[in-house]
């Protein structure tokens, strides 16, 4: 009998293979899309499917949240690339060999984060998720322009003291849970170790969470652990841009919240509510500063990211049923709202030839139809109504101030800040006087109209069974 | 019983001190030598925990350690220094030093981290772990002392020498064989990252640059 989770991890796999056989780049493209689509349909059976948990995988109403947007977005990514990556030949950045090895790393890379979002072992999570992240390093420094490589580089170097310092809370863990479960596999099985957690060692955890939190925080892009995240945006490919901005952060915020629902079922441990909110508002608050001296679109946008999943982090650290809810809940618009994004800047990339917002001007005269629904996406993120973005922003900072009026301040400021410079920097983009040149867009708009779409459709009205299904997933987060 | 932690924590204690002695090499070809000796003292470490807790994969963690990074990778990387002709000397920085110092705070946090520890099943480990912990840090810190890239990629395998230590350490951890694997073949992409794109500017920005200016002395 074979399983949804099974194919969702495995037929990524098989498709690289598959893909670096296939020497044209445009068989190559179709292939691609149609094993995202695979896998897509795999996820959507599993939201339908049985819940079970294994000695290897695990499939709970929170994890499918976080595996239906991965493949859902994966499959869009691959459509809008599809039509997007046969520019970058002709304008010789890419090599039909190198396109090739692109497709098959693609695949490999949606393989390895739903590895990582299935694994009920922490060891098998975090190797998925390295394996993801080393994928991105290669991605990013595709191009090979110098500052491709320096890019990677430095994202390679922040990345691995991450996946160390990740690994070296998965030990102490697997310490924490052995005295109980025993040594081997059991004391390794995130079940197992959440159930037992309130017979375990709370000094070794509280240890072991300091460790997960700076090496996985170094991978959703917490500040001050960010800096690798704005280059290996601006510098990679933009449907790569495109995943990890939309995943590849939700991901790692994924992994770390498994682990702080395990030390959360030891009350001696520390509580990690309080420095998820510090570290989540400290990241928030800066990098919304941070967007108003962007000249780059992309690092824009990267910034943007940043201030978002900070805003994540700090809603999963207040907890409790509603505003996980509400971090769930924007993690699912903000994965949808910013890989759209991308798609626009890819548009806009193609159609000016550069991805500086100072060559980036009057879009409305030149571009139309692309700056209405640039405009559109961009009102989207900064949190406008009637977006869904909107309806998550505002019911993270209700509850927050059900609980704690005075906090609920700090992320209104930030959101403030962040919306200002997004604000300013579209007037610079859709308006003015046009400059540069205005070339023929190809790629297809289909996936960011669609993206747009759905976030519309979740701001106006939220399905009931929807809401269920995130509220499930929310008590599970305790 | 006692004996065997002896020497585990012997071979432990003798990496922390190739630790520090990576610290000190002036000169590139030295920073290398002294990464191939903690590696093959890991390599014995790691033997010694699957000879004496009768725990046979281990070997081939050991095995791994011993012939791609005591042996292939730091040859790899001598060959590319010399191909590339870039600069002997370790750009520092932070003098030595002021980085022996930082070093010895380091292995002092380890140690009072791991402390607090309680007794228990796990305080057999505990010791090791510290020593890891401190070799850990003592990674992240030569990557962040020492520019060029290739020292930052022996400080990142230093790194992760101390974390199969640790995972060693951790007994019964399944899962210690593969994810050296996964760390092996991690590590030898990035060599071979350096050696096929070799990373120009970076050695361009940081060595070409001295290499000029020592040639325009000479004439």
């Amino acid at each position: 009998m074979i399983h949804a989770y099974q194919i969702v991890v495995a037929a990524p796999y098989v498709a690289a293979l598959v893909l670096l056989a296939i020497p044209g780049y445009r068989i190559g493209a179709i292939a691609n899309v149609a094993a995202s689509g695979v896998t897509f349909a795999a996820g959507l059976w599993l939201v339908f499917g049985e819940r079970s948990v294994g000695d290897y995988a695990i499939v709970d109403e929170f994890n499918i949240v976080f595996i239906t947007i991965n493949t859902l977005v994966g499959f869009t990514t691959a459509l809008f690339s599809a039509s997007y990556i046969g520019h970058e030949i002709e304008t010789g950045r890419l090599t039909p060999a190198s396109l090739r090895f692109y497709h098959a790393m693609f695949q490999a890379m949606m393989g390895s984060m739903n590895l990582a979002l299935v694994a009920n072992n922490i060891g098998l999570m975090w190797v998925g998720l390295e394996l993801a992240t080393l994928i991105t390093v290669v991605m990013v420094g595709l191009y090979r322009t110098p500052q491709a490589i320096e890019a990677a580089w430095k994202y390679f170097i922040l990345a691995s003291v991450g996946i160390s310092l990740a690994f070296f809370g998965t030990i102490l863990i697997y310490l924490a849970g052995q005295p109980t479960l025993g040594e081997g596999v059991p004391a390794m099985t995130w079940s197992l170790l959440q159930a037992a957690a309130g017979r375990m060692d709370p000094a070794i955890l509280d240890l072991a969470f300091i460790f997960l939190l700076i090496g996985y925080g170094t991978k959703v892009g917490l500040a001050p652990l960010h800096a690798w995240l704005p280059d290996a945006h601006a510098e990679g490919p933009t449907p790569i841009s495109a995943v990890l901005s939309g995943l590849l952060l939700n991901v790692a915020l994924y992994a770390l919240l498994r682990f702080k629902m395990i030390v959360a079922g030891q009350p001696a441990a520390l509580d990690p509510g309080p420095i998820m909110i510090v570290m989540g508002l400290v990241s928030l608050i800066f990098a919304a500063f941070m967007l108003y001296q962007r000249r780059d679109i992309k690092r824009l946008f990267a910034y943007s990211s940043i201030e978002h999943m900070g805003l994540m982090v700090f809603a999963f650290g207040m907890g409790g049923p509603l505003a996980n809810f509400a971090g769930l809940l924007h993690m699912a618009m903000h994965s949808l709202t910013k890989s759209g994004i991308f798609f626009g800047v890819g548009h806009i990339a193609q159609a000016k030839g550069s991805q500086r917002i100072a060559d980036i001007k009057g879009l409305s005269v030149t571009h139309p139809r692309l700056a209405v629904a640039f405009a559109l996406a961009v009102f989207a993120i900064s949190g406008l109504p009637p977006f869904g973005v909107f309806a998550s922003e505002f019911l993270i900072l209700t509850t927050t101030f059900a609980r704690e009026p005075w906090l609920a301040l700090l992320p209104a400021f930030g959101l403030l800040v962040g919306f200002g410079a997004l604000l300013m920097r579209l007037q610079d983009t859709i308006f003015g006087e046009p400059v540069g040149p205005a070339h023929r867009v190809d790629a297809s708009s289909v996936p960011m109209v669609l993206h747009l779409l759905l976030v519309l459709a979740a701001g106006i009205y939220l399905p009931p069974a929807l809401v269920a299904w995130f509220r499930r997933a929310a008590e599970l987060l305790g | 019983m006692n004996q065997v932690y002896d020497i585990s924590h012997l071979l432990a204690g003798v990496m922390l001190v190739t630790s520090f002695a990576l610290l000190y090499q002036q000169r590139i070809a030295a920073v290398l030598n002294a990464f191939a000796a903690q590696s093959i003292v890991l390599a014995l470490a790691v033997a010694w925990a699957a000879w004496s807790e009768s725990r046979p994969d281990l070997f081939i963690t050991a095995l791994i350690a011993f012939s791609l990074k005591g042996v292939v990778i730091p040859v790899a990387l001598h060959r590319t220094v010399a191909r590339l002709g870039i600069h002997r000397e370790v750009e520092k920085v932070v003098g030595v030093g002021a980085a022996l110092m930082v070093g010895l705070a380091l292995t002092a946090l380890a140690q009072a981290l791991v402390v607090k520890i309680a007794q228990g099943p796990a305080s057999q480990a505990r010791e090791e772990l510290a020593l890891a912990l401190a070799i850990i840090l003592m990674g992240f810190l030569m990557m962040i002392v020492r520019r060029n890239a290739v020292t930052q990629i022996v400080g990142f395998m230093s790194m992760e020498n101390g974390l199969i230590l640790a995972a060693t350490g951790a007994r019964g951890m399944p899962l210690v064989v593969e994810i050296s694997v996964a760390f092996s073949v991690l590590i030898a992409l990035f060599v071979f990252a350096v050696f096929v794109f070799r990373i120009r500017e970076r050695f361009d920005t940081i060595d070409i640059e001295a290499l000029d200016r020592m040639r325009g002395d000479r004439r």
